[in-house]
């Protein structure tokens, strides 16, 4: 495709841009950055505008195949886009799972069909997530991974879970973990706090988090293997990563706009829209995590964007599923509640989950791929839960009023998804 | 009468609510001592009884009440309804609410289902007793019973002794008995007291008492509360056996002597003798356990009448 992205500001910091200037795409690729007067193109006002290299979430589950009925490749991806996503990483607890390539090629093959953002798989860390044997992890990797994951479930055998830390450097793959201890948390709903003891639900400790970082970041040590923490939510748990940091562990770490949003105070109405795992935690660790996003300990911004048919999500809150819709609020919620440098905010939606996928990188510069976000920062909306593209409703954020907002989608030069509000238009 | 609808929990009810309830309830009791045990205010209304957990006493207990007050009563537990075929909660309520019920008394595992089901009927919902969260009907009948034998609720010392995490009884007693300014006293093996239960009384905190020493809870108590060990709730291992927990739990008679000379012993039941409760303590002098029971049937007729009953009767 081609197109003229007329007078953004552009901001990189990889590349050290923060400028206003125009972007000309042909083929679906930069071709070149500053002032162009072509008029034979397509034009597309970016007036106002932050243009970024394109956000990607490392963290959705699209449910396909499997369960279908909750969301499709199709409509996770249109999701996506409407939150300013060009690319989302897919977690492999489909059904069947991920773990071996012709399920990567099918989610691979349907993405291209039908998604208008990019889709790239995580493969299983074990068969059939089990925790019991290496899944085909090189296999994978040929038909297309991009890291490799038990997400859902933690790995939790420690010999094996260094297996995976070693075995995946031969393809330089993250190692990415669902941090839990099973047993800490066994038959947990909720935080374990005040709220979880007055509500009388059962409690999932901090600790089953924490415990289970300390204990992977020792074998990251060990194994020099790349290691990520998945949706981190606790205090400790970022003193976990911020200590290993420093002493040079290859660790990386994202944070869920709801673990930097919301406390378990919002279960109080025993609403299943506000159950998760990790749950959402108490007020000092929602501090701890807002801390370890502005003192860099954590890397990346990822949604879990978890559908749930509301069949399940309206049963009692002990028996609903964990998780929630997200990628249509992420970027807003940043916005909202964070008070990034703009710089910052396209870190940790872009060039660091960039960082640490096992991606071609793209962005701002001659020969990437032409995969943009285009961002207002000052623009004021509300999340209608009605008009949301996902095929689910399982949120906590319907109406929940924001200022900042992803407004334009470009995906290989094309525009996917477009809400700006141009002057005179 | 009361202004809400439901009765879900102790939590959110006032001093002066609970006192309401205690008053109408005295006013009841007489008439379970008549020959005809049986007034017509609730003529006309349907109460029913949804289980979803096994209970013997409290299901009796509302129905005995609802029928003294003349009003239809239906029962249903979960192995003889549609919810054992995979109905949802949602839904049987839905389907009761179309029946016009007027009060859905409901008993279920999971914290939160009443509340869930108040939402969505135009019925009254009480809680019978909900996961681990509240069962305000039995701390209201506690109540009853403390006021009827000490003659008031405040300023008492109230020992509430044994499974305190899996608990409804204890938590409905605590935000009952610390907002009347009595003094509990929380006693369990660590490994079965909640965290951070102060953040469950914060404006009556100075009330709440934790200790792991049943001596130091039993010592001058006017009330001694024993909760039953809830085999059927424990998948962990919270104490290493049944011999260990009852020398360091069970209420015997030596311990019973280190309290006020006038204690009472309370037992929200069914109990585990010999697990929790020493067989000759349960049947001892200062066991008001039978008068609990008894005590349940008025005060569940004040709620029902409170909720249903008090306005445009027709009588």
């Amino acid at each position: 495709m081609d197109l003229l992205i007329k007078n953004g500001r552009l901001v990189d910091s990889l590349r050290k841009l923060d400028t206003i200037a125009d972007i000309l795409v042909r083929g679906g690729k930069i071709r070149s950055i500053g002032r162009t007067d072509i008029s034979d193109i397509p034009v597309f006002d970016a007036s106002g505008l932050i243009v970024a290299p394109g956000f990607f979430d490392i963290h959705v589950h699209l449910r396909e195949p499997g369960t279908e009925e909750a969301e499709t490749i199709q409509t996770g991806g249109q999701a996506a886009a409407a939150g300013g996503f060009t690319a989302v990483a897919a977690m492999p607890n489909t059904k069947p799972p991920n773990d071996n390539p012709s399920i990567t090629h099918y989610i691979i093959s349907e993405a291209r069909r039908s998604s208008p953002a990019r889709v790239f798989p995580i493969g299983a860390v074990t068969k059939e997530q089990k925790g019991e044997t290496l899944a085909e992890i090189g296999e994978m990797f040929e038909a297309g991974i991009v890291g490799i994951s038990d997400d859902g479930k933690p790995v939790m055998d420690g010999l094996l879970f260094r297996r995976a830390l070693e075995y995946a450097q031969m393809f330089d793959l993250p190692v990415i973990q669902h941090c839990e201890d099973l047993h800490l948390s066994r038959g947990g709903v909720m935080h374990e706090g005040a709220f979880s003891t007055r509500l009388g639900l059962k409690g999932i400790p901090a600790a089953a988090e924490s415990t289970m970082i300390s204990r992977d970041v020792i074998l990251a040590e060990l194994t020099r293997g790349k290691y990520h923490v998945a949706h981190l939510s606790s205090r400790k748990s970022v003193e976990m990563v911020r200590q290993a940091k420093a002493s040079g562990v290859r660790v990386t770490a994202e944070v869920t706009p709801h673990h930097f949003s919301l406390t378990d105070a919002a279960v109080a109405e025993y609403d299943t829209n506000a159950k998760m795992n990790p749950p959402l935690r108490s007020d000092d660790d929602v501090a701890a995590v807002i801390e370890g996003i502005h003192d860099g300990t954590i890397d990346a911004i990822a949604s879990d964007h978890a559908p749930h048919h509301i069949n399940l999500k309206m049963l009692e809150f002990d028996r609903a599923p964990f998780g929630i819709t997200g990628l249509e609020t992420a970027v807003g919620l940043a916005f909202t509640k964070l008070r990034l440098p703009i710089g910052r905010i396209v870190d940790m939606f872009s060039l660091n989950p960039q960082r640490i996928m096992k991606i071609t990188p793209w962005g701002l510069f001659e020969g990437s791929a032409a995969d943009l976000t285009l961002l207002d920062p000052s623009r004021k909306w509300s999340f209608d839960l009605k008009q949301s593209r996902s095929k689910s409703r399982n949120s906590p954020f319907d109406g929940c009023a924001m200022t900042g907002k992803a407004v334009a989608t470009i995906v290989e030069g094309k525009v996917v998804y477009d809400d700006r509000r141009l002057a005179g238009a | 009468m009361l202004k809400h609808k439901d009765l879900l929990g102790i939590e959110n009810l006032t001093c002066d609510e609970i006192l309401e309830i205690l008053t109408t309830a005295e006013s009841f009791q007489e008439v379970s001592s008549r020959p005809i045990k049986k007034v017509p205010a609730l003529r006309g209304k349907t109460v029913i009884n949804l289980f979803f957990e096994a209970s013997t006493r409290t299901r009796t207990s509302f129905e005995i009440a609802g029928k003294r007050l003349s009003a239809d009563v239906v029962n249903i537990s979960s192995a003889t309804s549609s919810v054992s075929k995979g109905e949802t909660l949602i839904d049987t309520a839905k389907t009761l609410d179309a029946m016009a019920a007027d009060c859905v008394v409901v008993r279920h595992a999971a914290s939160g289902a009443p509340l869930t089901l108040s939402k969505l009927t135009k019925a009254s919902i009480v809680n019978a007793g909900d996961g681990a969260h509240e069962h305000p009907t039995q701390a209201l009948l506690d109540a009853y019973t403390i006021r009827q034998r000490k003659g008031r609720l405040d300023n008492l010392k109230i020992a509430i002794i044994g499974d305190i995490t899996h608990s409804r009884v204890a938590r409905s007693n605590l935000h009952l008995l610390t907002k009347f300014k009595s003094h509990v006293w929380l006693c369990s093996a660590p490994t079965l007291m909640p965290v951070e239960i102060a953040g469950m009384v914060r404006d009556n905190g100075s009330y709440l008492h934790l200790t792991h020493s049943m001596a130091e809870a039993v010592a001058n108590a006017d009330v001694i509360m024993m909760l039953r060990v809830q085999f059927e709730r424990m998948s962990e291992s919270f104490f290493p056996s049944v011999r260990e927990y009852f020398r360091y739990y069970g209420l015997t008679r030596q311990r019973v002597e280190t309290a006020k000379p006038d204690v009472i012993i309370m037992h929200p039941g069914p109990m585990n003798r010999g697990v929790e409760i020493a067989s000759d303590v349960a049947d001892g002098p200062y066991s008001v356990i039978l008068d609990q029971v008894s005590s349940g049937v008025a005060v569940r007729m004040a709620i029902l009448y409170l909720l249903l009953g008090a306005h445009g009767s027709s009588d």
